[in-house]
């Protein structure tokens, strides 16, 4: 076992890992944050998208290792300070973006990523950069107007088609 | 997956020194060795990161009007950084994968893994680049040795990668939407001394040149220049996504698209 450490959510953490730890493993497991979702566990779905160093990467496909000294993101950190939905998560709930909600943690943080480097997308910018979050339940047209309603936009041309 | 012991050296010294122990392999981004890994289609007994060491990261202009690529950076880097001096190279490594899945990958661990379907190999090998390494210099044209195989001796790393940049050049991808790698796609380099046309996904080889192209197009820049010739489909790979004879037709229309945005 190697000690590994990092900032997740504005907290310094530390645990015990084996090499071959992931990092959404040492997120659920030693640190009980199971908002982050296991989906498919072969980096296709993005139900485990969290920020590292406030980067999108699937932390089923990161050793927590690789995380060590980093600074870590997670759904749990999303709202607002006084535990009030953040503008994002307001939105997926305002436009009905989620159904079963297994996908929402990723689609959520997919999202953050996104309007950090794009603040005002365009709906095709915002399903090019959902290509690696896979939901089941809702055809995907209300996530895209809940990230286009959070990016501050006008969404009510848009149709839940 | 099995266990292994975890080591992430900060120069590129420590690295091959970590890379002699036995079985020992290196680690880019692990988009690809992760799930291989998890699969139990490798064991190594170390993993050694590459993704600690400065030198290897990042994307620079060399005096001669080269782009230089740090082995470990990423894909997203080189679609942000590269899009200035090289956007053909750039909108390639911007098409890979997913955005999360680019914010981790890294251009030598795609060279060194050589998928036969993967994007890097074909921009490469279209450019004519040198694949440096902490012990010599690989010509592209030397590198590739067919499906998952390379150049690169046991224990390798490659620490930069050195692209010439073409008078005009487009990758034309067409993508197997499941899995995000190219169902074929084609790289399409025009240098003042001739054409380069790399093509991936389709060959049972992995990456190659289609020289006869190459050739057509030197005497004659268009997408005409084609006419009448065909690649034969007998290497071509086959599977649920495409038969050969698909794959075959679609590297002469990749290729027309490239012509045409280098028009």
């Amino acid at each position: 076992m190697t000690k590994v450490s990092m900032t997740v959510n504005g907290k310094t953490v530390s645990g015990d890992v084996e090499g071959r730890t992931l990092l959404s493993g040492f997120l659920r497991e030693n640190l009980n944050l199971t908002g982050t979702h296991v989906g498919c566990d072969t980096a296709q779905c993005g139900a485990c998208v969290v920020h590292v160093n406030g980067e999108a990467v699937k932390s089923c496909n990161m050793l927590a290792l690789e995380a060590d000294g980093a600074d870590v993101g997670t759904i749990e950190g999303q709202a607002n300070q006084d535990g009030s939905l953040n503008v994002i998560q307001q939105a997926f709930q305002d436009h009905h973006g989620l159904q079963c909600g297994f996908c929402t943690p990723g689609m959520v943080m997919s999202a953050a990523a996104l309007l950090k480097e794009n603040p005002r997308p365009t709906e095709v910018e915002v399903r090019k950069y959902l290509e690696g979050n896979l939901c089941r339940c809702t055809g995907y047209h209300n996530i895209v107007k809940a990230i286009m309603a959070a990016s501050g936009q006008d969404v009510s041309s848009i149709a839940a088609e | 997956m099995y266990n292994f012991e975890f080591e992430k050296p900060s120069t590129v010294a420590d690295a091959v020194s970590a890379l002699g122990g036995e079985d020992a392999q290196a680690l880019g981004g692990g988009q690809t060795l992760i799930p291989t890994l998890k699969q139990r289609l490798a064991a190594p007994s170390t993993l050694v990161s590459l993704g600690g060491i400065p030198d290897m990261q990042g994307v620079c202009i060399e005096d001669d009007g080269s782009v230089a690529i740090g082995g470990a950076t990423t894909h997203a880097t080189v679609a942000s950084e590269a899009a200035g001096s090289y956007p053909a190279l750039a909108a390639l490594a911007g098409l890979i994968g997913d955005p999360a899945v680019r914010n981790r990958g890294t251009i030598g661990g795609s060279l060194a893994n050589n998928d036969p379907a993967a994007c890097y190999p074909a921009g490469a090998l279209g450019s004519g680049a040198t694949i440096i390494t902490n012990t010599r210099q690989i010509a592209a044209d030397d590198f590739f040795e067919g499906l998952f195989s390379t150049a690169l001796e046991e224990g390798e790393i490659i620490t930069t990668v050195n692209f010439p940049v073409p008078q005009a050049a487009s990758y034309q991808k067409f993508l197997q939407p499941a899995s995000r790698f190219a169902l074929v796609g084609v790289y399409l380099a025009r240098f003042a001394d001739g054409v380069r046309v790399a093509v991936t996904g389709a060959s049972e080889d992995g990456v190659f040149r289609w020289s006869e192209a190459e050739e057509a197009l030197n005497k004659e820049f268009r997408q005409d220049a084609l006419t009448g010739l065909s690649i034969n489909p007998a290497n071509m790979i086959a599977d649920l996504h495409g038969s050969k004879a698909y794959r075959a037709h679609l590297v002469s229309v990749m290729t027309k698209w490239a012509i045409e945005a280098c028009m």
